[in-house]
């Protein structure tokens, strides 16, 4: 399973690095959307798939699947949030303020 | 703290006091309380004659940075002496005759004395300085204040041009010199020039001996103005006149001579430093005198003149080089000897050459020996001096260049008599060499004497009614005169207090072993001395040539000599090429468009990765310990997939929103799958609050158009981008084949066992989060505070009347 799930966060960065090289801005926010979901995914398959029971007590399970990882998503799931709401607010405020998101068009001012 | 420390840090500590004393005591000249401190040191130096003489040398400790060996250690010895008596002494001149030369009003005085008086600092640094280190920090100060002092009428754009071109060419010699410091520190394990002297066998036994010893010379070079690095000098004529006579021809551009005597004891004895030292030295005497012909500013040929003239030195110095090689025979010590007694006298003639130039121009309005002529009549004091330094430094009996002279040419002639470093061929080089220079040296300085003196009085080319300089002015030039007579009649006076302990100083075995080294000058060896039929010659052809100057002077257009110093056009277009050449890698590199960044960025990723990967053959794929994949696995992989490789298609924003959700709620998906019910949760609410929030922005999020790129870069884009989900999932494969090869024990035991007894939870996750390893939640709780903060400051914060931004 594991090599499987490699194999779709393969397929996740390549989408997101495609994105984040365009011309418009909002698709670079997308781009860092799936970036995200793709690196949390690495970190959780890293951590081993196996395991037979969710990090719960209560379960009373012979084995569990790794509780650290999901720590570390769950705290990284949060800061993307973060992150993602700035970024599409910044993108709100560039396109009111200059009328385009088109990166190429934003490059400095003329006069620099 | 010894007195020798302080000698070197009174200039300092005055040059703090000279703004406070120019502001408030206008009714004084600054200088009259700068000429104090000169005068002092001056004393204070040559009271150590006497102990010096005796063959002694005096050594003051200081502890700076002693765990580096850096250490701000005082080694006075002959050369130190020496040259420290030059410093002050002309310092006090210079200092008096600056004192006429500025007026009060008009000038910013302060700084002039400031920056002098550091540069007198920093000089007496270079030369007693015993450690190597010091030595550097004390000559880039020299090159720092220099640079200033030719800047000082920082409003002419010459002086700033000047000033910058010293700096540049000093500084990056001073920087080679560090390197070779450096290196000489690799080799001997110490920084104390003696103890560096002392383990000489081991430096020329290293394969480091040579980038050291060109590192070094590269450093003498530049600050001596040797050729190619002449440049510079010419163009910091833009300095008042004082400055030019104190740092330009007596003391600062002798730093490299210092230099290169001061290290020959490690250095000398190796063919390499022969023929660079003494072939580099002939060479700049050479060009300097030949160029210093054609220049028709009074300035301009003392510069040329005083390069021709360090050349002079190191070749003597060069030559000097082959008494180490043969075991220190008498006959080729005595060029060592020569340079030192040329050196003294050089300062002399040419530090009052420079202030009869200044009195010149201070006294007409002008330089350029084209408007000048006649003041014999009007100025005969300085036309005194000039005859007295200008005779001298043509080797005319009985003034002191002349003894000099004669010295080196015997020098030279010695020279061909050296049997190895292929003298045999070249050796006839030498001599020849340094009579034609000096040949050309008579040439400029009959211009330098008759051209302004005799000849026709051209009033109406004058901006002034010429007269003779207030006696302030004239007292420091008839001193140097005065000096140059009083060696040229008594040359030995110096000979036992001054020379033979600077000569012992350069070659300490030289003297060890012999008795009764007597260095007697002798001003008459007789008919038959063949320098003497030389000086002959170069009297008579050089005469004949300087009154049919007019018609051969066209050689200079013909060697297309006449405008600027060819190596002038090398350093500018470097210059200017430097600029160009940088701004446009800038403009290549810097586009302003976020994706050419990225494209870096990831090109030196995958290449620097797949690099490394493929040279420790990291490439593996293991199958073992991967659990099995149950179908429906399969089914949400494949939906998951489409979703995401739909998304670069989609030109409508609400299906791109829509698209990006669909995948956000499958990673929940798979949260769920692989058992981790609270990132489920946590993933399901943050996409569902960011999808919600991406629908608020809808209407004011820009439309999504077809991307246009260029053909080439779509391509780009999309190898660098599958690139990258190799790059992952490669490393991702191989970093799970590997931790199955070298298992090792996971540290979450310890949570699922201890969550509960430590923690009081059940829930690992939760108790992870906010116990086990609370300090992280705490941050991202601040990190979402921050977000929040800046996206209410983004939306509502409005510059009133400013640029929105």
């Amino acid at each position: 399973m594991e090599i499987l799930i490699v194999v779709l966060i393969g397929v996740l960065f390549s989408v997101a690095t495609y994105l984040i090289l365009t011309k418009s801005l909002f698709r670079v926010v997308l781009g860092t959307v799936l970036i995200s979901h793709g690196a949390h995914l690495l970190i959780l398959t890293m951590g081993g798939l196996g395991g037979e029971s969710a990090p719960l007590l209560g379960e009373d399970a012979s084995s569990y699947t790794d509780p650290l990882p999901q720590a570390l998503i769950l705290t990284a799931i949060v800061i993307s949030f973060g992150m993602t709401a700035l970024l599409l607010v910044m993108t709100y405020r560039t396109y009111k303020v200059h009328q385009t998101d088109d990166l190429d068009k934003l490059r400095g001012r003329s006069d620099e | 703290m010894s007195a020798l420390h302080i000698a070197i840090i009174v200039p300092f500590l005055l040059a703090l006091i000279v703004p406070l004393l120019y502001n408030k005591i206008p009714k004084v000249h600054t200088g009259w309380f700068v000429l104090i401190l000169p005068t002092i040191l001056f004393a204070y130096l040559i009271s150590f004659i006497p102990t010096l003489s005796a063959g002694e040398v005096v050594v003051r400790k200081l502890a700076w940075v002693p765990s580096l060996g850096i250490n701000f250690d005082i080694h006075l010895d002959g050369l130190s002496l020496l040259f420290g008596l030059l410093i002050t002494g002309i310092g006090a001149l210079v200092v008096l005759y600056s004192i006429f030369y500025l007026t009060k009003k008009g000038e910013a005085l302060h700084n002039f004395y400031f920056y002098l008086l550091m540069f007198m600092g920093a000089m007496l640094g270079v030369v007693l300085s015993g450690n190597l280190m010091v030595m550097y920090v004390f000559w880039e100060l020299t090159s720092l204040s220099s640079s200033l002092l030719i800047g000082y009428w920082h409003h002419r754009e010459k002086s700033r041009y000047g000033a910058q071109k010293s700096m540049l060419i000093t500084v990056t010699g001073g920087f080679a010199m560090l390197a070779g410091f450096a290196l000489l520190y690799v080799m001997t394990g110490t920084f104390t020039i003696t103890e560096i002297i002392t383990q000489a066998d081991v430096v020329a036994a290293s394969n480091l001996f040579i980038p050291a010893m060109l590192l070094i010379l590269m450093g003498a070079f530049t600050k001596s103005a040797q050729f190619p690095f002449h440049i510079w000098l010419p163009d910091a004529m833009e300095a008042p006149t004082p400055v030019s006579a104190y740092l330009h021809s007596a003391t600062m551009v002798k730093m490299g001579i210092y230099l290169v005597a001061r290290l020959s004891p490690v250095f000398s004895g190796a063919p390499e430093w022969f023929w660079i030292v003494s072939g580099v030295g002939l060479f700049t005497l050479l060009w300097g005198s030949f160029n210093a012909v054609r220049q028709t500013d009074l300035k301009s040929i003392l510069a040329y003149s005083t390069i021709s003239q360090l050349g002079m030195l190191m070749s003597m110095l060069g030559v000097g080089s082959a008494a180490a090689y043969y075991g220190y025979e008498a006959g080729y010590t005595a060029a060592t000897v020569a340079a030192i007694f040329h050196l003294i006298n050089h300062s002399t003639f040419k530090g009052s050459l420079f202030m009869v130039a200044g009195i010149i121009d201070h006294e007409t309005g002008t330089r350029d020996i084209r408007k000048l002529g006649g003041l014999m009549t009007f100025m005969p004091i300085t036309f005194t001096i000039s005859i007295i330094g200008a005779f001298s430094m043509a080797g005319i009996y009985p003034f002191n260049g002349f003894l000099s002279k004669e010295m080196f040419l015997d020098t030279m002639l010695n020279a061909t008599e050296i049997a190895d470093f292929n003298m045999q061929t070249f050796g006839i080089l030498f001599p020849v060499v340094a009579w034609v220079a000096s040949v050309f040296t008579f040439i400029y300085c009959m211009i330098l004497v008759f051209k302004p003196f005799t000849g026709k009085y051209q009033p109406e080319k004058l901006d002034k009614k010429p007269h003779e300089a207030p006696i302030g002015m004239l007292i420091p030039p008839i001193i140097l005169a005065s000096l140059v007579v009083l060696f040229g009649f008594f040359p030995n006076i110096l000979s036992d207090s001054i020379i033979e302990p600077a000569v012992q100083a350069i070659y300490p075995a030289s003297l060890t072993g012999v008795e009764n080294f007597d260095i007697h000058i002798s001003a008459w060896h007789g008919i038959d001395y063949s320098p003497l039929h030389m000086t002959i010659g170069i009297i008579i052809i050089g005469t004949l040539m300087y009154l049919t100057l007019s018609k051969w002077q066209k050689v200079y257009q013909y060697l297309r000599l006449h405008q600027k110093d060819p190596v002038n056009y090398v350093y500018d277009f470097l210059l200017e090429k430097l600029v160009v050449v940088a701004a446009k890698i800038t403009n290549i590199q810097i586009t302003g468009l976020l994706r050419d960044y990225f494209v870096y960025m990831y090109v030196f990723l995958l290449g620097l990765t797949f690099y490394t990967m493929y040279r420790f053959d990291a490439f593996a794929i293991d199958t073992t310990n991967v659990a099995p994949i149950p179908l429906y696995v399969w089914f949400v992989v494949a939906v998951v997939a489409a979703a995401v490789i739909a998304v670069p298609f989609i030109n409508n924003r609400v299906v791109a929103i829509i698209s990006v959700g669909f995948v956000g709620f499958l990673v929940s998906l798979f949260y769920v799958l692989f058992r981790a019910p609270d990132l489920a949760l946590t993933q399901l609410l943050v996409e569902t609050v960011t999808t919600a929030l991406f629908l608020l922005c809808f209407y004011h999020l820009p439309e999504l158009r077809k991307e246009n790129f260029k053909p080439s870069f779509k391509w780009v884009n999309v190898i660098i981008s599958v690139g990258v989900g190799a790059l992952v999932t490669v490393m991702a494969l191989s970093a799970l084949s590997f931790g199955n090869k070298k298992p090792f024990e996971s540290i979450s035991q310890y949570y699922i066992d201890n969550a509960h007894d430590l923690g009081g939870g059940d829930n690992i996750v939760n108790v992870i989060l906010v116990d086990f390893r609370g300090l992280d939640t705490m941050l991202e709780i601040l990190v979402l505070g921050i977000a929040a903060l800046g996206v209410v400051t983004l939306i509502k914060l409005r510059m009133s009347g400013k640029e929105d931004v």
